[in-house]
Formats: structure tokens, sequence, C-alpha cells
């Protein structure tokens, strides 16, 4: 008895030393880290990593380049072109001239049938690409020798240049293969800092430096992005030492806050979250509503109780950082002039504290996507604000799919926001000729001076009647709001301050991977 | 032996044919978008030509049996297709993940076999006694557990409160290689909940089994002849109590593999499961299919190696009836 009592204990002795043997290369990871290695922890992966079928698009691809890219201003400098293109034939002929002596990562070099093949490729109907409508200006592109690429357009337009950010892929492998099932789309070759050293889908894509970079050399040596969906374990796994930084929502970055070792940064933004008043709506389709509702909004308080003040309020699609914005449309909430403008415009107190005009209520319905907290809570503000006004709003939540063939009678709390040229976001928001054209102008907004000021914008060159131009445009969304803009969203992201040179750009809707303070990580260098 | 899993073989042909052809009727009647889910994010700011372009091209509007015909008969010429959400050949998704599954799979299951039957032959020893009790309500409380709760408390306690073993993933973050200490650490937790889960059956299998044996007339006889206990314990009970252990391994292949599927999400274990899941949500037909015949397969091959197992090992079973 006594025997078996002291083997069963030898045995679980053995069984615990061999439990804790086994974790220990799991413990010792946060010692002795080198400062040439990142591991950064974001929510999502891309699809693919095919610049054909959309990665990379708006730049910051760490393994492509474009033949322009972006400071940190978002100013366009040249990267795979000597210099910014040359403009004639008013605004119609982009001419670029490649970079001398850059060769692809395996080797090949970089010639102006490369730049045609992306561009053919993209525009190509068959080519299962959703951004490929961002290309629509373009009639031809052409090689002149092996140096000079020739874009044709159909309509002068302005912000063409900041189009062609778009990574450039190798021909002599991406042109054997179908574009949207090669093995190119997890298995990228391109001309950019570094190259892709390992991807393991849902876990992690290891990148490491590319030898044959035409660029400065990077100091980081390898880089890491790993794939955590929940924003808690992320966390966790950043304090745990896991994680060199990750992007996190401000709430928990703000428990990063007294961490010596950390620093936070927030990245300001176009991603703004807007109401779609949809102008086919019985109520939201009223103007009266439109403006009652802008007015009765308290966008300083959304800021503040949602976002833990990493946000800023949106006065418009345009963040007040953007130089197009005009400062004369920042308002702030007045509720006696939402009574009044209701109440010229016949809708009457109710017993219920609903107001009513001909005997409808004015009631409408407002969805958001199930599961986006931060939208729910944009939602229930709203609502509670409207309410103040005398408008009922029905806060519903659900997927896409049941929202998508309601987003034409009713509100849908929504989120945009592109970088690059005030066209890029307001056309496809605003044009009536893209009203109700699958995502794009949601509301239905048709407001004839508005599509007058979006077209000279888009096709004139001139900077000044362009800002003239965006300027009209947000005014007349003040007069005639077909949506009620609530918020500007900061990106908040936490990093080990183990490194110099970190800065944020202004970040698009879409963040975390390509955007974030390693938008540059090529540039950073190890501290000492 | 050879005439039953002929016959079993010809039983699974009808079985998995009816399986992926109500995989595809499903899919197609699920309310989940194939062209958003397969754009992702972008689809949300797409206009309807992209939309409409896409829906084309990739063919999601045929009706779903003619998409199951083309799947069927270029899968029985070996190409299982590419998968549309993957953006990766069938073949080589179930390449790379398949392993590490089976992995998982193959030490949870002999951790629980053999724990179980550890547990089992202590509590049937001495019934109503201590032991048996303890073991007994032990194992109907894991057998109420869901597995995904279990999952988490072991995340927390293990993880984040003990920080014993990593969270995890199949190595660690910053590592680059994939080598066998890595892999031992991080397959701990994951393995060890997915065994705890199967744990319980096993354990009632045997304490029932073995505690039925040692009442009958052989193990008595033993017993009366004075042999030590230790040999009636092993040498006699446990091997007839084992018996129908052997028909139970079959049963819990089923089970193994949705366990499975919850433990290798809540890990973040690359196996099969997160593309299964994908498949599923992104209306991923051709993944969607071969993974759910390859699971179908392997519960006939696990009822096949039960019931051949059986026949091996019990006397009073001949295969040639079965």
């Amino acid at each position: 008895m006594t025997a078996r009592r002291i083997r069963g204990a030898a045995v679980t002795a053995a069984l615990t030393a061999g439990v804790a043997a086994c974790s220990a290369p799991g413990g010792g990871t946060d010692d002795a880290k080198a400062a040439d290695s990142v591991v950064i922890g974001v929510a999502t992966e891309p699809e693919t990593l095919s610049p054909l079928l959309g990665y990379g698009k708006d730049g910051n691809s760490k393994i492509f380049d474009g033949l322009l890219a972006r400071d940190a201003g978002l100013k366009l400098k040249p990267a795979l072109a000597t210099a910014l293109p040359k403009i004639t034939d008013g605004g119609r002929t982009y001419t670029y001239t490649l970079r001398d002596g850059v060769e692809f990562s395996d080797g090949e070099p970089l010639t102006a049938d490369d730049v045609v093949f992306t561009y053919r490729t993209v525009l190509d109907a068959k080519t299962n690409n959703t951004a490929k409508s961002e290309l629509d200006a373009v009639d031809s592109v052409t090689a002149r020798g092996d140096d000079t690429v020739v874009f044709r357009l159909k309509y002068p337009y302005a912000p063409f240049a900041a189009r062609t950010v778009l990574p450039i892929v190798p021909e002599h492998i991406a042109g054997k293969q179908d574009p949207n099932t090669g093995s190119f789309n997890t298995e990228p070759v391109g001309t950019g800092p570094y190259v892709l050293a390992d991807w393991r889908k849902g876990e992690k894509l290891t990148f490491k430096a590319n030898p044959r970079y035409w660029g400065p050399e990077p100091k980081v040596k390898t880089f890491t992005m790993a794939v955590i969906a929940d924003d808690d374990v992320r966390a966790t796994r950043l304090r745990s030492g896991d994680l060199d930084g990750a992007v996190l929502p401000p709430n928990l970055a703000a428990t990063f806050a007294e961490d010596g070792d950390k620093r936070t940064y927030e990245a300001k933004s176009y991603d703004f979250r807007a109401v779609t008043l949809p102008s086919d709506g019985p109520v939201t389709g009223d103007r009266a509503i439109r403006r009652a509702l802008d007015a009765a909004v308290d966008r300083r308080a959304m800021v503040d109780k949602i976002l833990d003040g990493a946000g800023r309020p949106a006065y418009g699609p345009l963040p007040t950082d953007d130089p197009a914005f005009d400062p004369a449309v920042e308002r702030d909430r007045d509720l006696a002039k939402a009574d009044e403008i209701l109440d010229k415009a016949g809708w009457k107190p109710g017993g219920d504290g609903v107001r009513a005009k001909d005997g409808r209520r004015a009631s409408f319905t407002l969805l958001y996507p199930s599961g986006d907290k931060v939208r729910q809570d944009h939602a229930l503000a709203y609502a509670s604000d409207a309410k103040k006004a005398g408008i009922e709003v029905k806060v519903e939540s659900a997927t896409w799919e049941v929202i998508e063939p309601r987003m034409g009678k009713d509100a849908v709390l929504a989120g945009f926001g592109s970088v690059g040229d005030p066209d890029f976001g307001l056309y496809t928001l605003l044009h009536s000729s893209l009203a109700g054209d699958g995502f794009n102008n949601m509301a239905r907004y048709r407001n004839p001076a508005v599509d007058k000021a979006l077209d000279t914008g888009r096709r004139t060159q001139d900077p000044g009647r362009r800002e003239a131009a965006y300027g009209t445009v947000q005014r007349a969304l003040v007069d005639d709001p077909g949506y009620t803009f609530l918020t500007h969203i900061d990106h908040v992201y936490v990093l080990a301050d183990r490194w110099d040179g970190l800065t944020t750009q202004l970040e698009p809707h879409e963040h975390g991977f390509a955007s974030g303070p390693w938008w540059n990580i090529e540039d950073w260098r190890p501290k000492r | 032996m050879a005439r039953l899993a002929g016959r079993r073989a010809l039983f699974a042909g009808p079985v998995l044919l009816a399986v992926t052809f109500g995989v595809f009727a499903i899919a197609a009647a699920s309310p989940f978008d194939p062209v958003k889910a397969y754009a992702g994010t972008a689809a949300l700011g797409a206009d309807q030509e992209t939309l409409d372009r896409l829906r084309a091209n990739l063919g999601v509007d045929q009706p779903f049996w003619t998409r199951w015909w083309d799947w069927l008969t270029a899968a029985l010429t070996g190409d299982l297709g590419h998968s549309t959400v993957l953006r990766q050949p069938v073949t080589q998704v179930i390449g790379e993940r398949l392993v590490w599954s089976a992995l998982l799979c193959a030490v949870a299951f002999a951790v629980a076999v053999l724990l179980g039957t550890v547990l089992g032959v202590l509590a049937a020893r001495r019934p109503g006694s201590l032991v048996d009790r303890a073991v007994s309500a032990l194992a109907y409380l894991l057998e109420a557990a869901p597995v995904f709760w279990i999952a988490l408390l072991a995340v927390w306690l293990f993880a984040l409160r003990w920080d014993l073993l990593p969270a995890g993933g199949l190595t660690d973050t910053a590592s680059r290689q994939v080598t066998f200490g890595q892999v031992t650490s991080h397959l701990v937790l994951p393995a060890g909940v997915l065994a705890v889960s199967q744990l319980p059956w096993f354990t009632l299998y045997v304490r029932q089994g073995v505690g039925d044996a040692l009442a009958e007339d052989p193990v008595r006889g033993a017993r009366a002849r004075g042999l030590a206990e230790r040999t009636v314990l092993l040498g006699h009970a446990l091997r007839s109590g084992l018996l129908p252990v052997l028909t139970l391994i079959g049963s819990r292949v089923p089970e193994l593999i949705t366990g499975a599927l919850l433990v290798e999400s809540v890990f973040s274990w690359p196996g099969i499961a997160a593309a299964t899941v994908q498949a599923a949500t992104a209306v991923d037909f051709p993944l969607l299919a071969a993974l759910t015949t390859l699971a179908t397969a392997a519960v006939l091959v696990g009822n096949l190696l039960a019931d051949l197992l059986y026949g091996l090992f019990d006397p009073r079973v001949k295969l040639s009836d079965m």
C-alpha cells in the first residue's frame, strides 16, 4: 500500500516536472529581444497578397512598390518612378519614367512592361478586383521603351496620380497564372523593402528584409504580423511580451498608459461614422427632419463618451485635419434650432413626445451591423439625441445580408473614409449618378449643386478651384444633409518604445495592416 | 475481416455522395453571400457593377446541383478545386493543416484512452469507495461541461493567471521555425482540453466494464485460487472490461472532430478547424465539401476500426457474422 502510494507520488512529480519543462520555452520569449525584429498584433489578415486583387492598392505595401508613394503627410513622392508624372493633353495624359536598376526580389529587373501588365490585369473584367472602379478613368496604358509608361484617360481626372500608388507586380511570374487563383496570391514577389518569409493563414505573416531592395537597407530585419481577432487577447499578449505592438481599442490602450516601456500612438483618420438618411424614406427624405437631426446631435459627447476622447467630431466627410476642410462648417449642438426647423416645417409635437405631420409620425429605423460595439454605441446615442428633438429612431442590429436590401429605405450606421484625395471618398458617397449603386451613395443623396461641385473637383487641375469646389460640397451638406456625420475615429496603437522614427499617417477606414505606426517600418532605427 | 471491410467500403460510397450533396444544398440555402465573403471589407465600399462582376466570375449564380456535379466530377479526377475564401487550392489547404489537426486529435485521443482506463480501473476496484465517488462525480461533471468552456477556463488559468503555458498558436509568435519543443509546449493545453472533454466516456465505460467483470465467475475463481489482486484486476477483469471501450473508440470519432473544431478556434491552432468555419460562413463550396467528406470518411473508418478490433479481441464475436 505504502509502496504504491510512493510510486504514485513519484509519477505525479515526474508529470508535473514534465509539464513545467515543456512550458519553459514559452516563458522565455521576452528577454533578449532583438531590436531588429518586430512582432505586431493585428485583428485581421488580408485575403490575398496579390495587388492584382486589391492588396496594397492605397500604398504602404511592404512587399511591393507603386510608381508613386506617400510620405507621412500623405504627399505624393516618387517611388518606382523617378519623378511625379508629366501631365499633358489638358490633364488626360500622364507620363511616368521608371527608376533605373530596380529589381524584383527574385533578381529580375523591373520594366515598363511590368507596369502595363499590372494595370491591364487589374482593369480586366475577368480579374476579381473589388477596386477596379477606382481606375475607371483609364482609357489605355502603354509602355514606351523599357522605362516609360503612358496613361491616357477618358476624361481629365485631377487626382489620378494618387491612384498610381498601386503596387507593381512582375509579369514574368504573375503573367503565367490565373490572377484569381494562382499561387501569386499567397507567394508574392515584389520590389519592396521586405519579402514574405512565411504565411500561416489565420496565425501570422512573417516578413524579412529584401536584400535586393533599391532603397536604403531597412534596420528592422524581420517583422511578424500576428493575426489575433480578439481585442483582449491581443492586449494580454502585448502585456506578456509576446507582441511588441498592437492595434487596440482606446479603453484597452489606456491600460498601458502607465507602462514606461510602451508608447501609445493615436493616428488621426478619415474613418467616419455617419447615419445614412435615405432620400427615398418617407421621414428621412424630408429635408427639415435631416436638418433638425443634424442640429440635435451632440458630436462632442460621442467623442468623449463612446471613443474615450480618441476621435474628433465629424462636421462632414472630411476630417478637420484635411487641407480641404472648410472651418465654416464647424457647428455645435443646437436643440432650439432643431425645434424651430421642425415647427416651421409643420412637424407638430404629438402626445407621446414624438412629432407628427399629416398623420405621419417622425419615426424611422436605424440599422447597424451586429457585433460592432462602436457603431452600436453611436446608434444608441443618436437615437437618444433625436428623441430630444421629438424624432423617434428605432435602433436595430442586423448582418450586412439583411441590411443591404433595406439600405434604400432605412437608415444605416455606416463607416467609410478614403485617403489620398477628397474626390476618392466624396464622389462615391455623394454623387447622384451613383445613388444606390452597390454600397456607393447609400443614402441615395441627390443634390445638383453637389454633383456640379464634385465634377469640377474631379476634372480641373487648378488646386485653387478644386479647393473651392470641395468647400461648396461641405457647405451644401450642412444646408441639405443626406447623412448625419457623427465622428472621425482615431486609430490607437501601443508599441514597445525601442525604435526611433515612428510616426502615423492620416488613415483610411481600413487600418491595422497597411496603416499604423509601422507604415514606414523600413525607416525605423533601433534605439541605443 | 476483408469481407467486412469490403462491405463497409461499398456502403461508404453512397454515404459520402449523399453527404457532399447535402453540403452543397445546405450551403446554397444559407443566408451568407459568397460575393461579400470573397471580397471581405472591400465589398462594403464596392459599386454594383463590381459586385455583379464578382458574382459572375465566381459562378455563384449556378444552381447548387450543377456546382455539385462539377465539383464531384473534378474531385474524382483528383482536382478538389480552389478555395475562394483562402485563395489556395483545396489540396494545399488540407495538406498544410491536416497534419496539425491529426497531431492534436491523436495526442488527445491517446491521453483520453490511457487516462480514462486508469481512472476507470481505480474507480471499479472498490465500488462506492471515496475514489469511485470522486472519479464518477468528476466524469459526470466533465461530461456536462461544454468543450469551449473548458478551453477558455484552461487559457485563463494556465496562460493568464499562472503564465505556465502559451495561450495559443503553433509556435511563439516571434519564432520563425516550427521546432519540436515549441510545438510540444503549444500542444499541451489544446490537446489536454480535448483529452479532458473525451475523458468521461472512457472512464465511465471502463469503470462499468471492469466492475461487471470483477463480479463474474472467472474473476471470482481467480481470486479464490489466491492470485494476486494486481493479476486479477489487470489480467482478468480489465481484459474483458475493455471490450466495450473498443466500440466506444469508433463512436467517439465524430465528437473528437467537432471537439477539435472548437478547441482549435479557441487556441488559434492552425488546423483545419479555422478553415472549416471560414469555408462555412463564406459558402466556399469546394473547401466545405472536401472537409465534410474528410470528416465523414474519418467517422466511417473509425466505426470500421472499432468493429474490427472487437472481432479480434472478443472470442465470442465472429467477423464473418457482422
